[in-house]
């Protein structure tokens, strides 16, 4: 089945992984910037990893007929640095000129400090200035609820951005009614442990539908798998449900929200 | 928000029957987590508020209220929307201390 993985850290993962995603029907990504595992020391750090996902990685993927996008920023794990981030913002807007670049993202907050949600206000005023699509990282845990929280109502106070031109990633249980309620998009991310499961995203989309939601592996440099968007296909056809329904989630929610962008364009 | 029931395919029988022996696996493996914390050296898990969010939402799966997942993600969550003054740690623990280091 043909499938999109809208949030996938490919930089982390091995030539051989976009071969078993295309073996089994991925047909693009989309890579979000963000965090190593470590802090850089400078925004030229910054600059040679925006170089690898809008020039290196896309080619990589081209190899197994996979389409690849990114989204740029400064990543919230980093956030809390006000002068980095600065610094890194300014050199955001000439990467955005690049053909395969989404919008910014996956900016947010992790553990909900005042500086880090202060960088996460200078992200969106940036993509707001540049007409650019949204992608937000909501924090891991206990911070889940909080973190999405203060998200929605920052976003609240500006009355120019567009609901339908955001994704709030990563959502759960707990957070994705306040999500859907206010005209966001959604993504719910296949992780093993700390995020959702197979079997919960798939209670998820019987309980809220399949309107507005994305299914993505965040597949990154920790034990993740980057093949869980076909692993929750098969999981909904445990269920009985329809193919028209997996296809809705896994394929054409995530042309509809990506397609917002003149970037996003599909090989037929 | 509106909520869908009865949207999943299968009949009851069928989830018992797809899903009762993976959650029965679980069960024991929550099991024995808590023997093992008891057979550990009585410092290492003692009033550990994780240990104690752990114990409340098992108690809270016990009852016949619905919404047990969203439930026992609250009780996990900080539920404040204050502001951190600054950055205490890079990483999440995976529970709120709502009881600040008091015995439930």
């Amino acid at each position: 089945m043909r499938y999109i993985d809208h949030h996938a850290h490919m930089v982390s993962r091995t030539t051989d992984d976009y071969h078993q995603m295309a073996l089994t029907g991925c047909v693009a990504v989309t890579e979000p910037a963000f965090w190593p595992g470590w802090d850089r020391l400078s925004a030229e750090g910054f600059e040679d990893y925006f170089r690898h996902i809008t020039d290196f990685e896309p080619k990589r993927a081209a190899k197994y007929g996979i389409g690849h996008y990114c989204w740029l920023c400064l990543n919230p794990k980093e956030g809390e640095d006000r002068e980095l981030a600065r610094q890194v913002l300014g050199r955001i807007p000439h990467y955005l000129e690049c053909p395969t670049v989404l919008g910014i993202g996956e900016i947010g907050v992790n553990r909900v400090t005042r500086n880090e949600v202060e960088t996460f206000n200078d992200h969106v005023a940036l993509a707001l200035e540049h007409r650019q699509l949204i992608l937000i990282h909501t924090p891991h845990l206990e911070d889940k609820w909080k973190g999405t929280r203060v998200i929605i109502e920052a976003l609240g106070q500006r009355p120019e951005m567009e609901p339908g031109r955001v994704l709030i990633d990563h959502a759960e249980e707990h957070t994705i009614e306040m999500i859907l309620e206010n005209g966001f998009w959604t993504g719910l991310t296949l992780y093993p442990q700390t995020k959702v499961s197979l079997s919960r995203a798939a209670d998820m989309i019987e309980i809220y539908g399949p309107e507005r939601i994305c299914v993505a592996s965040a597949c990154d440099w920790g034990a993740s798998l980057p093949l869980a968007v076909p692993e929750f296909v098969l999981e909904m056809r445990r269920r009985g449900h329809s193919e028209a329904l997996i296809d809705k989630v896994v394929y054409q929610n995530p042309v509809e929200f990506l397609g917002q962008s003149p970037n996003f364009r599909l090989q037929n | 928000m509106e909520r869908h029931s009865g949207t999943c395919p299968l009949t009851r029988r069928q989830i018992v029957d797809e899903y009762f022996i993976e959650s029965r696996n679980r069960l024991l493996e929550i099991a024995a987590f808590l023997d093992r914390l008891e057979r550990a050296a009585p410092e290492s898990a003692e009033r550990d508020f994780r240990v104690q969010a752990f114990e409340a939402a098992l108690r809270l799966l016990c009852d016949d209220e619905p919404a047990r997942v969203q439930r026992v993600q609250m009780l996990l969550s900080d539920p404040s929307t204050q502001l951190k003054a600054k950055l205490d740690q890079k990483s999440a623990t995976g529970a709120h201390d709502h009881w600040c280091g008091e015995e439930l």
